[in-house]
């Protein structure tokens, strides 16, 4: 005997929780519809030129988005390059090597630092992080590298290195969780079977853990890599807010999400408010793209290795 | 045929230890920015917190003393709004999400979306409400900041549910359906209060997230100097008083930025060490 | 005939469990020993103590000696590393390395210990998968990834890789306990061939394996040495009343 009261409310139930969903959905749309409306005075006047143009000249409304996305591309990459190794060290120290007592606080620091608001970052980066690499780290590489281009010119500390250190910090517990979860995927007995032949520690972790995780561990870069372009508030303090595009990593610089945080609530005249959206857009395509690669990456390695 | 395989044994031995050293000194230097940043967050903040700071209004630059209680309630104001609409809103999604079980259309969508909407930058959200609500309502509020921090914590909460309502076991729905009980009533009085702990802990989470966030609030509630608890008024907050104090230059609102940041980090720390304690808790009980 | 492998008071503990208590038994060259006994006796621990891989599982501890052609593998300056290559191993489950060709999951054993001379390796190997009755089958399809082959198939690969390095000594944990029964046929065929190269040493939960394939049997019970003889004298005239409730069956 089926209650026919409560057949009824599950209709309105489930009508509700489908509402909700399709609300999203249509918030979605509305959101991307009117950033896409306010971007498109500027793609109509500079079409394509917009993305190579180096000019960003409010006065005149020229406005160019090449050195940011330049700031934004270098800065995001130079913060790989530190935060992967730290990263992959972390997880095979704290999931394969360290003893418990050792492994916990140590995972306990680098996943507290993911809670660590960016405002924060960005205050311990211009007061702390900043006169530090001005003092100490970027002489010392200006005297053994100078002849490099990315280490010449004045130590200032603020700049495109400041900006990719803190960025490096924060993107290092994303990619580190998932390098984790991705270890932890390996079934033991690998690692057994490598010890077994008579492989060394290190030849047990590069053969049985690094060889194969290493869809895995593309994909926790390409996540991390996406949290790095978007990320505003700490790079916005620490990279000196200067449109050019320079060799050093010393000399100031801008990303797309800096950019916004200091022009966007001051932009009066539309063509401004135009060109800023337009680079907002640019940022939401290329955030949608980078996770959807990342979850290719990552469901694909899952396949692998669970599914024969 | 017998091989010599001994030949290489003291290079793997070298390469060994240098290898796995190497390793440990990357882990030491991974943990090493959260113990900097607490500790200069502590150590500056805390001396500089007094009853002042949370009780009264900024002082103009130059001057000593002075607070940011303007800001922290406007940051409980918007934060609360926000939480009004996104957790209602972000739970009735991920309850859709692991109890409808067709994969129908809406259901691809949705999976899209909140995998869009999790990835999206929060300046982006900050600019999509400035276009979309700012820009026709023709001015800054709290309520849009509360509006972009509900759609950063909508993908959190839906996807954080989902996963919590998918770990029931499926007998036990079909245990409440066979008993002849609607399945509105199996979810809302079965299957939501045997998981309120987890589903609380991913709420506070999501909570701790937006009132840390400062970009999707500088051009939708902006700032203010005074009392405000008018949600259609700009409307200040915590990170982005922390933001204008930081960039400032005077010493007296240096320092307020730091004590802003210990209250913020107090605040975001506590809620995950909370967190912690909850799931550590029922993971113990159902080990037993 | 040549003592390979004298165990002599081994003890074994994860922790504060207790898991091999005073284990003393030795075993001759081109002998199949079977350990066997219920679940949890401790049958996989103590192989595990004849390559040193106990020692890789967090709070695990040692007593006690084992000889290894004459030398203690516990004694003083003896590298793991250096034992476990003269100690093969098959594990439970079919292992192969993954994102590694079917054959190079049979040299990676030579590669790793420094042997990278191409013809060398490819003699090797050839003559492994021989050893281990694969090579007809992936003779044509060495570069496709070890993953790809059927389970049995990697079992056999897996005894491959672990010939690849010489061993004297071949430990097998329960090989076939996750294969079906054609396969499980073809790896026991495969002992009874490979034993006359090398000595194996093979924990079952099946009797009548252990039964089929083995000269001599141990029986544990509870991390003890109960009994340990010649297959036919355990099976047939167990000297102890706890061997013999065993195989018969009417153990607990």
């Amino acid at each position: 005997m089926k209650k026919p009261s409560g057949h009824h409310f599950d209709q309105i139930f489930f009508y509700f929780l489908r509402l909700s969903g399709w609300s999203l959905v249509i918030v979605l749309l509305f959101m991307m519809g009117s950033i896409f409306w306010m971007s498109l005075p500027t793609f109509k006047n500079s079409g394509l030129g917009f993305f190579v143009s180096q000019n960003w000249d409010v006065f005149k409304e020229d406005f160019g988005a090449w050195p940011f996305i330049y700031g934004t591309v270098v800065s995001s990459f130079v913060s790989l390059l530190l935060a992967v190794p730290v990263s992959i060290g972390v997880a095979l120290f704290i999931n394969e090597l360290a003893p418990r007592w050792i492994a916990k606080p140590i995972g306990f620091f680098v996943e507290m630092l993911a809670a660590i608001p960016s405002i924060v970052f960005g205050l311990w980066g211009l007061y702390v992080l900043v006169p530090f690499l001005r003092d100490y780290v970027q002489p010392g590489l200006s005297l053994v590298f100078g002849w490099l281009p990315f280490f010449s010119g004045p130590p200032i500390g603020v700049g495109m290195m400041a900006a990719s250190v803190v960025l490096a910090i924060m993107i290092t517990p994303t990619i580190s969780s998932i390098c984790r979860e991705v270890f932890a995927s390996i079934p033991h007995s690998t690692r057994e079977a490598a010890l077994g032949l008579g492989a060394t520690r290190w030849e047990c972790l590069k053969l049985a853990v690094l060889k194969s995780s290493f869809p895995g561990i593309l994909g926790a870069t390409l996540l991390g890599l996406g949290r790095a372009l978007g990320e505003t508030m700490a790079v916005t303090m620490v990279i000196g807010n200067v449109a050019q595009v320079k060799a050093s990593l010393f000399a100031p610089a801008q990303t797309m999400a800096s950019l916004l945080a200091n022009e966007y609530a001051e932009a009066n005249s539309d063509a401004h408010l135009s060109a800023l959206t337009a680079i907002g857009l640019c940022l939401f395509i290329i955030a949608i793209i980078m996770s959807l690669l990342a979850q290719l990456v990552v469901d694909r390695f899952h396949k692998k290795v669970h599914g024969r | 045929m017998k091989l010599d395989l001994s030949f290489y044994d003291k290079k793997r031995s070298l390469k060994n230890s240098f290898a796995l050293g190497l390793v440990g000194f990357l882990a030491i230097l991974g943990s090493f920015p959260f113990l900097a940043v607490t500790f200069y967050v502590l150590m500056k903040g805390f001396s500089a917190l007094d009853w002042a700071f949370i009780t009264q209004l900024p002082k103009p630059p130059g001057e000593d003393g002075g607070g940011v209680g303007h800001a922290i309630l406007g940051s409980f104001l918007i934060v609360s709004v926000a939480s009004l609409i996104g957790i209602p809103w972000g739970l009735s999604i991920g309850i859709f999400m692991s109890e409808v079980k067709k994969k129908t259309p809406l259901f691809r969508i949705l999976r899209f979306v909140l995998d869009v909407l999790v990835s999206v930058p929060s300046i982006v959200v900050g600019i999509c409400v400035y276009v979309s609500v700012v820009v026709y309502m023709k001015a800054f509020s709290g309520f849009a900041g509360s509006l972009a921090l509900s759609i950063l914590m909508i993908p959190i909460i839906a996807r954080s549910s989902e996963e919590i309502f998918k770990l029931i076991p499926d007998h036990i729905r079909e245990a409440g359906l066979a008993l002849g009980i609607p399945r509105w009533k199996v979810i809302l009085k079965i299957l939501l209060p045997g998981c309120k702990g987890a589903l609380i802990t991913g709420l506070m989470l999501a909570v701790a997230r937006a009132a840390g966030e400062t970009a999707p609030l500088l051009f939708t509630a902006l700032s203010n100097q005074y009392w405000s608890a008018d949600l259609t008024k700009p409307m200040a907050s915590l990170p982005v008083q922390i933001y204008n104090f930081a960039i400032s230059g005077f010493e007296n609102h240096q320092r307020q930025a730091w004590a802003g940041s210990f209250v913020l980090v107090m605040f975001v720390m506590v809620l995950n060490l909370v967190t912690r304690f909850i799931l550590r808790d029922k993971n113990h009980g159902s080990r037993n | 005939m040549k003592q390979v492998v004298e165990v002599k008071g081994v003890s074994a503990w994860f922790g504060s469990l207790h898991v091999l208590k005073e284990v003393s038994f030795s075993v001759h060259e081109n002998e199949v020993v079977a350990l066997i006994g219920p679940s949890g006796c401790g049958k996989s621990t103590l192989i595990r103590c004849l390559n040193r891989l106990h020692e890789e599982v967090q709070d695990a501890k040692i007593s006690g000696q084992v000889f290894l052609e004459g030398q203690n593998i516990y004694g003083p300056n003896v590298d793991a590393v250096t034992i476990r290559r003269r100690v093969g191993m098959v594990f439970q489950k079919p292992n192969p390395f993954p994102g590694l060709s079917i054959f190079d999951n049979v040299a990676i054993g030579l590669k790793l210990a420094g042997v990278h001379n191409k013809a060398i390796l490819q003699e090797r190997v050839e003559e492994c998968l021989m050893k281990a009755a694969l090579w007809g089958e992936v003779k044509d399809k060495l570069k496709n990834p070890g993953l790809s082959l059927s389970g049995g198939q990697q079992q056999r690969l897996c005894i491959a890789r672990a010939l690849a390095v010489s061993p004297p000594v071949l430990l097998m944990d329960e090989p076939t306990s996750a294969l079906d029964p054609l396969s499980t046929a073809s790896i026991e065929e495969l002992i009874a061939q490979l034993k006359k190269t090398v000595t194996i040493i093979i924990v079952t939960h099946n009797m009548q394996q252990a039964a089929r394939i083995s000269d001599k049997t141990a029986f544990m019970l509870n991390g003890e040495l109960v009994e340990y003889g010649r297959t036919t004298e355990i099976f047939t005239q167990p000297r102890m009343e706890q061997t013999e409730r065993y195989i018969t069956g009417r153990f607990g």
